[in-house]
Formats: C-alpha cells, sequence, structure tokens
C-alpha cells in the first residue's frame, strides 16, 4: 500500500489546498499523525477569513480511523476559516459523516499525585480492615444462628452435601498431609538430634518432637494445608456462584445460602479439621521415629517408650481442642470472601488470594493466642 | 475497503465472495453435526444463518473462525484456504474479521473503554490521544453513551453489553463481522434498534455481515439473503421469498407458523 501523506499545495488566498493522499487507514495511523501534525505546524498564523480545501482525490482507502484524522484536521482548521471537503467518494462522504457525528467528552481532571494518592489508599485500607471485622461478625452471627435453626430442629441438615464436603475436605487431603507431614516431622528429628548430640542426650529427641509435633506443628501444617486446598477452593465456588447469580436463585426459592452452602462446609471442615490434624501427628511421630533410628540410632522402642512415658493425655489434646476452631476460621474467612465476589474475573482471582492469604494469618494468630491461654493456665 | 456495495445487494448482482465453505463436515466424537456443507458468503451481503436448535449453527460460525476443528472439507476466507496458511498469515487474516459473541465475551475486568482498545492496542500503533479517540468514536458508532465507557462490564445491561461487544468487535475495522445471535435477550424494541444499527454500519462502512439468528424481525428486516441449515446441510438459501415457497417441513413450519404470521414476514411487501 502506498505510503499516505499531507502535503499543502498551493492556491486559495489566505489559506491552502491540503491534499492527502495514500491508504489512510488504522495501519499507518503513525505517520499519518505526524503527517497531518507537521502540516498543522507549517500552517502560518495567518489572517483570519481564510478559506481551505481538503483535497481526497488521491485517497487509496479509508477506514474510521483515517476518516477521523480528516475529520479532526477539519475542525482545526474549522478555527482558522472556512474548510471544504472535496474529492471524496460517495461512500467516504458517508463514512465521514457518521464519524463526524460522534463528540468526544473532554478530558477528566488530572489525576491527583504526590502523597495525597498514597493517603488516600492507606485511609483506605483502615477502613476496609474495619469493614472486614463487622462483616467477619455478622457472618459469624448468621452461621451460628443456621447452627442453632440446626441444632433446634427448624432448619434441615443436608447430609449428602455435608459427605461431599468431607470428602473433598478430609478424604482428599489425607495424601499431601501425610506427606509433608512425614517429612517435616523427619527434619525436625534429624535437626534436633544433631543439637542434642552435644549435649550428649540425643534420645531426647522423642520428647522434643512429640511435644513440638503433638502441641503445634500437627494443627499448624493442616490448618495451613486446608486453608490453601480448601478454603481456596470455597471462596472460588461461592464466588462464581454469586456471580452467575446461582445465589441469588437460592435466595428467590426461599433457601438461605448460609443453610444451603455454608454450613456443610463449615460442618465438614469442623469434623475434618480435627480428624486430618491426628493423622498429620501420627505421620509426624512416624517420620520423626524413622529418622532417629537411621540417624540417631534410637531404636523404635525406646522412640516410643520415651514417648509414652513422657507426654501426656493433655498434650496431645492441646492440638486437637485448637483444630476446629481454626476450622471454624477457615471456613467463615473463605465463605466471607466468596460472598463478597463482583462481576468480575480479576474480583474472583483477588477475593481467592485474600481468603488464603487471611485464613492463614488467622489461624497462625489463633495459634498464638491459644499458646498464651494453655501456658497461662499451666495445661 | 468500503465498495459501492450497499446499493445493490440483494438485487441479484454477483460480487466477490468473501467466504466459502465447501463440503464441509464437523462432528464431536461419532456424530457429524454438519456434514457435506457448502455456503457462499457475498462481499457486502447480510447473510442470516437460520436453522432449529442443534442444526451446527453456531458450530458452522465457530468452524469458520477456526475454534472449532473440522473433520473435513475446505473454508476460504478472502480466497484463502485457511489450513493453508502459516500461523501469521492467518492472523492477518483474522484481524480482518470481528466476532460478536453470544454473551458479549467482554473482558470482565476491564472497562468497557479498555475493551474496545484491546485489539487496538494489540494491533495497531495509535498515539494515546488517537487511541482514546477512536475508542469514544467505536462506542457511539454503536450507540452507546460516552457515560458508558469508564463502567465495567458487569455493571451494562443485556442490550449494552451487546452493543459494547458489537463496538471491541469493530475496534479494528472489520471487513466482515459474525454476529452469534445478536438480538436474542433483547426486547423486541432494542432488538429492531440493533438490527438497524447493523444495516447503518453495513451501508456506512461496507461490512459483511454473517448472523447467526433465530429472530424472524431480523431475517425480514436487514437480511439480503438467509441459509437454512438442517440435517448437517444447507437446506435451502436465498431471499426470503424464496424461503418461503419451500416445500421442505421445517422451514414451512418456521417461516410460515403462527410466530411467522406475527412477525413482519408477512407483512414486509414481497
Amino acid at each position: 500500500m502506498a505510503r499516505p501523506s499531507a502535503i499543502w499545495g498551493d492556491g486559495l488566498r489566505g489559506g491552502g489546498v491540503l491534499r492527502l493522499s495514500g491508504a489512510w487507514t488504522a495501519d499507518h495511523a503513525a505517520e499519518l499523525e505526524s503527517a497531518l501534525a507537521t502540516a498543522m505546524k507549517s500552517l502560518q498564523a495567518g489572517a483570519e477569513d481564510a478559506h481551505f480545501r481538503i483535497d481526497c482525490a488521491g485517497l487509496l482507502s479509508l477506514d474510521t480511523v483515517g476518516a477521523w484524522l480528516i475529520h479532526r484536521a477539519r475542525l482545526t482548521l474549522g478555527e482558522k476559516g472556512e474548510v471544504t471537503l472535496v474529492g471524496l467518494k460517495r461512500d467516504q462522504t458517508h463514512l465521514i459523516a457518521e464519524v463526524a457525528q460522534a463528540e468526544i467528552p473532554p478530558e477528566g481532571p488530572p489525576r491527583p499525585t504526590g502523597a495525597y494518592p498514597l493517603l488516600v489508599d492507606i485511609g483506605e485500607a483502615v477502613v476496609n480492615a474495619g469493614k472486614d471485622v463487622s462483616n467477619g461478625v455478622t457472618f459469624f452471627g448468621s452461621v451460628m444462628a443456621a447452627l442453632a435453626r440446626l441444632a433446634l430442629g427448624r432448619a434441615k441438615l443436608r447430609p449428602a452435601a455435608v459427605v461431599t464436603q468431607l470428602e473433598r475436605v478430609a478424604m482428599r487431603g489425607v495424601p499431601i498431609i501425610v506427606l509433608i507431614s512425614f517429612l517435616v516431622g523427619a527434619i525436625i528429628a534429624q535437626q534436633s538430634i544433631f543439637q542434642l548430640q552435644r549435649f550428649g542426650q540425643p534420645h531426647l529427641v522423642a520428647d522434643l518432637v512429640g511435644v513440638l509435633v503433638l502441641r503445634e506443628l500437627a494443627v499448624l501444617l493442616t490448618a495451613i494445608m486446608v486453608a490453601g486446598r480448601s478454603g481456596s477452593a470455597f471462596t472460588a465456588e461461592l464466588g462464581s456462584m454469586k456471580m452467575r447469580e446461582e445465589v441469588d436463585a437460592l435466595q428467590t426459592m426461599g433457601l438461605d445460602p448460609v443453610e444451603v452452602l455454608v454450613l456443610p462446609r463449615i460442618i465438614a471442615l469442623l469434623i475434618g479439621l480435627p480428624l486430618l490434624t491426628f493423622v498429620s501427628s501420627m505421620a509426624a511421630m512416624a517420620g520423626a521415629a524413622l529418622v532417629a533410628d537411621i540417624y540417631g540410632g534410637i531404636s523404635f522402642e525406646i522412640f516410643f517408650a520415651r514417648i509414652q512415658n513422657i507426654i501426656g493425655m493433655n498434650t496431645f489434646m492441646v492440638g486437637m481442642y485448637k483444630a476446629p476452631f481454626m476450622a471454624l476460621v477457615i471456613g467463615l474467612i473463605a465463605c466471607i470472601e466468596g460472598f463478597a465476589v463482583r462481576g468480575s474475573a480479576e474480583s474472583l482471582g483477588s477475593h481467592t488470594t485474600a481468603s488464603v492469604v487471611k485464613s492463614i494469618f488467622v489461624v497462625i494468630v489463633v495459634d498464638g493466642l491459644f499458646a498464651m491461654f494453655f501456658a497461662s493456665i499451666r495445661y | 475497503m468500503a465498495s459501492e456495495n450497499a446499493s445493490h445487494i440483494g438485487h441479484g448482482v454477483q460480487s466477490e465472495i468473501v467466504i466459502s465453505v465447501e463440503n464441509l463436515a464437523v462432528g464431536f466424537g461419532e456424530r457429524l453435526v454438519i456434514d457435506g456443507l457448502a455456503l457462499d458468503v457475498h462481499r457486502g451481503e447480510i447473510l442470516g444463518v437460520v436453522g432449529a436448535s442443534g442444526t451446527g449453527k453456531s458450530v458452522l460460525l465457530r468452524t469458520i473462525i477456526g475454534l472449532v476443528a473440522k473433520k473435513r472439507g475446505t473454508v476460504q476466507v478472502f480466497g484463502h484456504d485457511m489450513d493453508r496458511l502459516n500461523a501469521q498469515r492467518r492472523r492477518l487474516i483474522e484481524r480482518r474479521w470481528g466476532i460478536l459473541f453470544q454473551h458479549g465475551a467482554l473482558f470482565s475486568s476491564l472497562t468497557v473503554k479498555q475493551n474496545i482498545q484491546f485489539p487496538m492496542r494489540e494491533y495497531l500503533d495509535l498515539s494515546p490521544r488517537l487511541l482514546d479517540e477512536m475508542a469514544m468514536l467505536k462506542l457511539q458508532l454503536v450507540g452507546l453513551k460516552p457515560e458508558a465507557a469508564n463502567r465495567m462490564p458487569s455493571e451494562l445491561s443485556g442490550g449494552m453489553i451487546k452493543r459494547a461487544a458489537l463496538a471491541r468487535a469493530l475496534a479494528l475495522d472489520p471487513e466482515i463481522v459474525f454476529l452469534d445471535e445478536p438480538t436474542s435477550g433483547l426486547d423486541p424494541i432494542g432488538a429492531g434498534d440493533f438490527d438497524e444499527l447493523i444495516a447503518t454500519l453495513r451501508n456506512t462502512l461496507g461490512l459483511t455481515v454473517f448472523m447467526v439468528t433465530h429472530d424472524l424481525d431480523s431475517l425480514a428486516g436487514i437480511c439480503d439473503r438467509i441459509a437454512a441449515l438442517g440435517d448437517g446441510r444447507v437446506l435451502s438459501q436465498g431471499p426470503l421469498e424464496q424461503l418461503k415457497a419451500e416445500p421442505h417441513p421445517w422451514l414451512q413450519a418456521y417461516f410460515n407458523g403462527p410466530r411467522a404470521r406475527a412477525s413482519h414476514v408477512h407483512s414486509k411487501p414481497a
């Protein structure tokens, strides 16, 4: 295609003829713009009442971009005097007439710069954090109300939904949780033995691993894993249901979305997370025992005999007591974030991320609070 | 791009064939949805494709634009066999068509304006000012108010989504637009406006329109030619009057049934 151009020819007194030629199409937009800019620049600040003519006879092709640029040139020249367009074919005239109808609104006010937007962001973040807390409490209340209705027999338990969720949360989570717990148990045992050997007491590894795993590690690992696996899934499911108006459909059928969607998931978590915590404890102990045997030369008999003597039931129960609270926190955050999803795909993504990040953060905070609590009651 | 086509379309003058489908077969698994279909689309015409549900109207559209793989047959666009083109030349052809998907398929995380600008940013070298102006221009070309530019797709009504999606389909000044049920889900007045818009755009921009539709009013109002699909092929094609006279039972039921009598199909002078 021929290169487009816009060149002044001589002619009219006090004005001129702008001869356009070549392909005036979107592909040549950059050349077109610069050609027109040059032509406009070379225009002297002449007298008023000049007469201009834009000669389009040389145009090879024209599309909306070209038509718009011609229209724009006509407007610019129009400020200096009278403008006529000549040499257009019939359909090109149509196109320019169509394009000329568009109004381009003036640009909005420039974006503020400097410290102001930063302050706005900080303010918004603080307000949103406050809203998060109040939303959380509200949602917690409605879940508790639904649980109460369930307990009083005024709401239906949906056993099939609970079992399905339980399978997804607990059953399918077993392999990965066993694997990471086993590995973490083994790594801790190896490090402990290495350090304890300096004191000549490598067999204390059983005490150390036993307390650490049963009190803290098993439940933390499990909760973080569940937040990543199931919490994100809950948020994404509820979020896309919300996007496709499925949640609205439930509501119009007279069903409470909290009862139908949230309760089965939270009940499944409340049952599943303690079970997984138990599985995780056992796997971590197995990993530790194996390393103690191979690396520390402490046989299984000695390892488990020490565990039996040193670790009381209370140590085991500390981990198990914490599990349902972790489950509740993960379930609530995942469902709140899921229902907060708005129309776009981006919003679904950001809420899913927020769900996992917040869950893990709150799980660790809750764990810290429990550590303080159990320490102060000397349990 | 545009030629003097608007006036002579539908009056039997043969013009350039822009899409040519021959002996096409498309299927999923064992079942063939389209089997031995042949269809030509001429430059500057509005072709309406009709057929009962499941006769492969949308499949035909998706096969022509390359979203569905075919089992046999050829698809030629602008005289090029789409199978024989390398990726780069294929992309050049793809730039010359625009598609309006049934549900709009606007990118949900971009505003309307950004949606329209998306293909322009990818393919054209426009200055920021021109980019903004072109987006506003396309927006108004499809009859949307400038205020709609900064809205998100989730904040638009059904009719506005269709218009915004059409504006995006027109972003690169295509020569062919494919419309998949453009008026479904619109109220009759909105659908009529949309039909008018398509006819106007065809006349000003010199578009060729390939439209899958169920809307009898669109068929009667703006289509130059209609192709009726059935049994995996084209049962009949031609102007509305010709199809109404066909003896095929489905065509009879479709064009002469109670719904057709209620629409403009029958009130339009032959």
